[in-house]
């Protein structure tokens, strides 16, 4: 695995032999954002792949003193979530013809309560439990304690102060531990 | 004391599928063809373009030019995809082709063209017509002018109504060529194109094919009958063939 000095280095040299050695060195944690991410399991992937495909798009526009800047491991999740954003707005504003899925019927990834029941593994119900917290606090949990990022890639990626960074990660963990001990949820409607 | 709600989110942290990285990132290769060297760029899905080298020049501006048009990148690929050297031989069926890039007009009328059976031809009109837009004769044609992957989907067996070859995308000389190494008999092609028969018929068995089809050429000269059109066929009590569906 290369580290980012290099990967620069290589994508200065040669774009796209720079660009595989990127997938492949930053493709884990790009894909565990994605799983956390995307509406359903099948999407993870695409969803990496697109926000790859992304990337190596705007890196064909910039100059060699723009990439040699690029901090790549928040650059490509930053990337990764626009890409998210953007696809479930459109999914939200026009219905999959493709037979996939129905549209979600509303902007968070939460599953509903039946999920909720089924999810009887301890990671399913953590999985299930993120993905219900508010999109700032789930992302600050996903990037600070999911891919173990330190609180100034975060913030970089979240746009916002070291501090602040902190604290929707701070809140989103409070969020899951109450609601890990919390009983589960009654089944009567 | 160790946390274990933090070991349990880094759990949820799932490692990239090995696939993850050919899905991003395409390869090209270079082959023989009978139109002499190609270029084939080839992704997870399947090949997405193909070119003969003497058609797409440079292969540095040929790579360029792909990775500028699809936003993609490519890079050398270790080997060829399964079943690509064969169907490009002619002994083998296509590999997969991957055309998501092309619009669903081209798409269904390339897949209509991959059905055509080596040996034969099919006029414009019959793509269109298998396409299930009958009236888009001429947008046949462009569509296929702008086939990603020539030899693998077909585009050289599909000629014009009156029997004329017409053209090709790297031009007439391969269709030609193309068709000859089939074993298509042009001359005869041309011979029937002149007397305006574009069907012919069985006497004895009352169906009518396109003149290429292998029950087409299996009728004897004293049985077989030329038709100027499908109706003219049909008025005269024949039916057409199921399988070349003139």
């Amino acid at each position: 695995m290369a580290d980012d000095e290099q990967l620069r280095t290589a994508l200065v040299e040669d774009l796209d032999a720079g660009f595989e050695a990127v997938v492949r060195t930053h493709g884990d944690v790009v894909h565990a954002v994605a799983r956390r991410t995307a509406d359903r399991p099948a999407d993870a992937e695409d969803l990496a792949a697109e926000a790859f495909l992304r990337a190596y798009r705007a890196l064909r526009g910039y100059d060699a003193a723009r990439i040699e800047r690029l901090d790549l491991r928040p650059w490509l999740l930053t990337i990764l979530l626009n890409t998210a954003r953007n696809d479930r707005r459109d999914a939200a504003r026009r219905p999959r013809t493709d037979g996939a899925a129905d549209p979600p019927d509303r902007a968070s990834p939460a599953p509903g309560p039946a999920e909720r029941a089924e999810a009887t593994d301890l990671g399913d119900r953590l999985a299930a439990l993120l993905a219900e917290l508010p999109v700032a606090q789930r992302t600050a949990v996903v990037l600070r304690h999911v891919v173990d990022l330190p609180v100034a890639e975060v913030a970089s990626v979240l746009a916002c102060s070291d501090g602040t960074a902190r604290s929707h990660a701070a809140r989103g963990l409070a969020a899951l531990r109450s609601r890990l001990t919390a009983p589960p949820p009654e089944e009567t409607s | 004391m160790t946390d274990s709600l933090l070991e349990d989110l880094r759990d949820l942290a799932e490692p990239a599928p090995a696939t993850l990285a050919e899905r991003v990132v395409d390869g090209w290769v270079r082959a023989e063809s009978p139109l002499g060297e190609v270029y084939a760029v080839v992704g997870a899905g399947g090949v997405r373009l193909l070119r003969t080298a003497t058609y797409a020049g440079d292969l540095d501006a040929f790579l360029e030019g792909y990775r500028a048009r699809h936003g993609r990148p490519v890079r050398p690929a270790p080997r060829p995809p399964r079943g690509l050297l064969p169907a490009l031989r002619g002994t083998g069926r296509s590999p997969a082709v991957d055309l998501t890039d092309v619009g669903d007009f081209a798409r269904k009328v390339l897949d209509a063209t991959a059905r055509i059976p080596a040996g034969q031809v099919r006029p414009y009109g019959w793509v269109a017509r298998e396409a299930g837009h009958p009236k888009a004769v001429r947008a046949v044609g462009t569509a296929l002018a702008r086939n990603p992957v020539p030899l693998l989907v077909p585009c050289h067996r599909v000629v014009r109504g009156d029997g004329d070859l017409g053209q090709y995308l790297s031009g007439r000389a391969d269709k030609v060529a193309l068709l000859e190494r089939e074993g298509v008999d042009l001359p005869r092609l041309a011979e029937l194109a002149a007397s305006g028969t574009r069907l012919i018929g069985s006497d004895t068995t009352g169906i009518v094919c396109l003149p290429t089809c292998h029950h087409a050429r299996r009728i004897t000269a004293p049985h077989r009958q030329g038709f100027a059109s499908t109706d003219r066929a049909r008025a005269a009590g024949y039916r057409p063939c199921r399988d070349c569906r003139p």
